[in-house]
């Protein structure tokens, strides 16, 4: 008996319509083992598009990230230009900016309201302020402690003041995130390979006899496991599709509600759902994961179903 | 072609089916295997098929012996072996021609070839045409010759038949010997686990009588003395 390629894929492919039609014969059961396996999957998903959307939200808070160097009074506005102009030239440091006594003085004016109050002052109390951003690429936590040290150790300056260190610990917060996400991943993962081991354990049972006739007529293990593979990777796979339907309605429910936060900052910011890449990933995911679960059910369960017990 | 030497089969219970049993069949013979019911007939025909394996002794079906035969060789083993059962273990949600293509599917036969010899076989059954026709839409006697089909589909050396008369009426009993005659007339080592004397002694041929697991003697001698205590 030989087999050429086109049946040796026809074989599949009758396999994998057998599967697909035992699937569509059971549309209760398939649809709740579906969604368990969508809900565990959109969960790790739904919280990566979360990460990302935050991420993306907040990508311009690197702008966030400055350093204010104070002046002492005595140091002159052309004095502090050239201190602008050396720290402007350092690797890394982005913008420099000088706001002068006199610029500060005029802005506290304006937006605090002690204008009279400030009339009284025989001169400005104010020191001429540099407002260092470094380069995105140079934002670090470490990279801005050197800056830092850097501007200090200029007996012009008498202070040097870290701006962003609430942005070093939200990025901190997204890592832990992130993490956990992964570690929620692994979990949700162990969780749809049992669920559907546990739904093809139940499939070999209640197809006992058909795979005792197989096996007595001289069916292979291997031929015997090959429809359950392919409900598995189909279960996988239609898990991962409602996984990602879960997710993309999740986004358009909280949509608006989000670009109206965003506008109450002045954002265009928009919520940015799963990917064409991420819709492909899930899914390779899913069936993947629905394979491994439906091999080790039938590895375990398949071998201990003979003929010769019925 | 079939051999028992010494043969016993205790199962997991601890019952012994069968005890020290021996006998041989030859190539292309036909032969009856007889007794009472729970006798060790079955026990028998499931060490032909290595559905069991024995607990002592040797049993060497065309050429192999099945005790110590590994599991990865059984599957190619069973091919050899078409097997005919009372109740027919038929799929019952699979067309007649899904049932009796089973053995040349697994056996990874071309598309082509399966078409053929399906046809070929219900044809030998007298089922031609009937191939889209579901299990339970037959009458027992075809579900019967729908068995028998796909024990012969793959053209095995050997068929094995466990009480295939059993539910049937004596005119259907009758066909489905006369398809087993025919099939030994072309080469078919055929064993046939029959509690009904009447049509092993009808048949002229060989029978084996087994009696609470042992081989009881000549069925000449032995069928008479079976007879009277029924």
């Amino acid at each position: 008996m030989s087999l050429g390629p086109v049946s040796y894929l026809l074989r599949h492919a009758q396999a994998l319509v057998s599967s697909a039609g035992h699937l569509a014969r059971a549309p209760f059961a398939t649809v709740f083992t579906v969604l368990v396996m969508g809900l565990a999957l959109a969960l790790p998903l739904g919280l990566d598009v979360l990460v990302r959307n935050v991420r993306g939200a907040t990508s311009d808070f690197s702008g966030a990230v400055a350093l204010s160097a104070y002046l002492h009074t005595g140091v002159s506005e052309p004095r502090a230009l050239q201190l602008a102009a050396t720290a402007r030239a350092r690797a890394g440091v982005g913008t420099v900016t000088l706001i002068t006594a006199a610029q500060a003085l005029a802005q506290f004016r304006t937006q605090s309201g002690f204008g009279a109050a400030l009339d009284a002052l025989e001169g400005n109390p104010l020191p001429n302020v540099l407002a260092i951003t470094p380069l995105a690429t140079n934002a670090s936590p470490a990279d801005m402690e050197s800056l830092r040290r850097y501007l200090a150790a200029w007996p012009e300056v008498e202070s040097v003041q870290l701006d962003g260190a609430w942005v070093a610990r939200f990025n901190a917060i997204l890592n832990l995130l992130r993490r956990s996400l992964l570690l929620a991943a692994a979990l949700l993962g162990v969780g749809v390979v049992a669920v559907v081991g546990n739904t093809i354990r139940l499939e070999i049972q209640n197809r006992r006899a058909e795979i005792e006739v197989t096996k007595l007529v001289g069916g292979t293990n291997g031929f015997v496991r090959r429809p359950f593979l392919y409900t598995g990777a189909l279960y996988g796979l239609l898990g991962g599709l409602a996984a990602w339907m879960v997710v993309e309605a999740s986004l358009r429910a909280l949509a608006p509600a989000a670009a109206q936060l965003a506008q109450s900052y002045g954002s265009r910011f928009v919520l940015a759902g799963p990917s064409i890449r991420d819709l492909q990933f899930l899914l390779g995911v899913g069936t993947l994961l629905g394979w491994l679960g439906s091999w080790l059910a039938a590895a375990r369960h398949l071998a201990r179903v003979d003929p010769g017990s019925g | 072609m079939i051999t028992f030497q010494s043969v016993a089969k205790r199962y997991r219970s601890g019952r012994e089916a069968l005890s020290n049993v021996s006998f041989h069949v030859a190539p292309g013979e036909m032969v009856f295997l007889t007794g009472r019911s729970g006798a060790g007939k079955s026990t028998v025909l499931k060490l032909i098929a290595l559905l069991e394996r024995p607990t002592r002794g040797q049993v060497v079906v065309g050429g192999e012996g099945t005790a110590r035969l590994p599991a990865r060789r059984v599957p190619a083993f069973r091919r050899r072996v078409g097997v005919v059962f009372q109740d027919h273990r038929l799929l019952v949600d699979r067309p007649v021609f899904d049932n009796v293509a089973l053995p040349l599917i697994v056996a990874d036969s071309s598309l082509k070839e399966i078409g053929k010899r399906v046809r070929a076989a219900l044809d030998q059954v007298g089922l031609l045409g009937s191939e889209r026709v579901l299990p339970a839409e037959l009458s027992v006697g075809e579900q019967q010759r729908v068995g028998i089909a796909r024990a012969i589909v793959s053209r095995p050396p050997i068929l094995i038949a466990d009480e295939p008369t059993g539910n049937l009426d004596p005119v259907l009993a009758a066909e489905v010997m006369a398809l087993f005659r025919r099939l030994n007339e072309v080469g078919v080592t055929v064993v046939v686990a029959t509690h009904d004397l009447h049509l092993v002694k009808e048949s002229g041929l060989r029978a084996i009588v087994i009696e609470n697991g042992r081989i009881a003697g000549e069925p000449d001698t032995v069928l008479p003395t079976i007879e009277a205590r029924r």
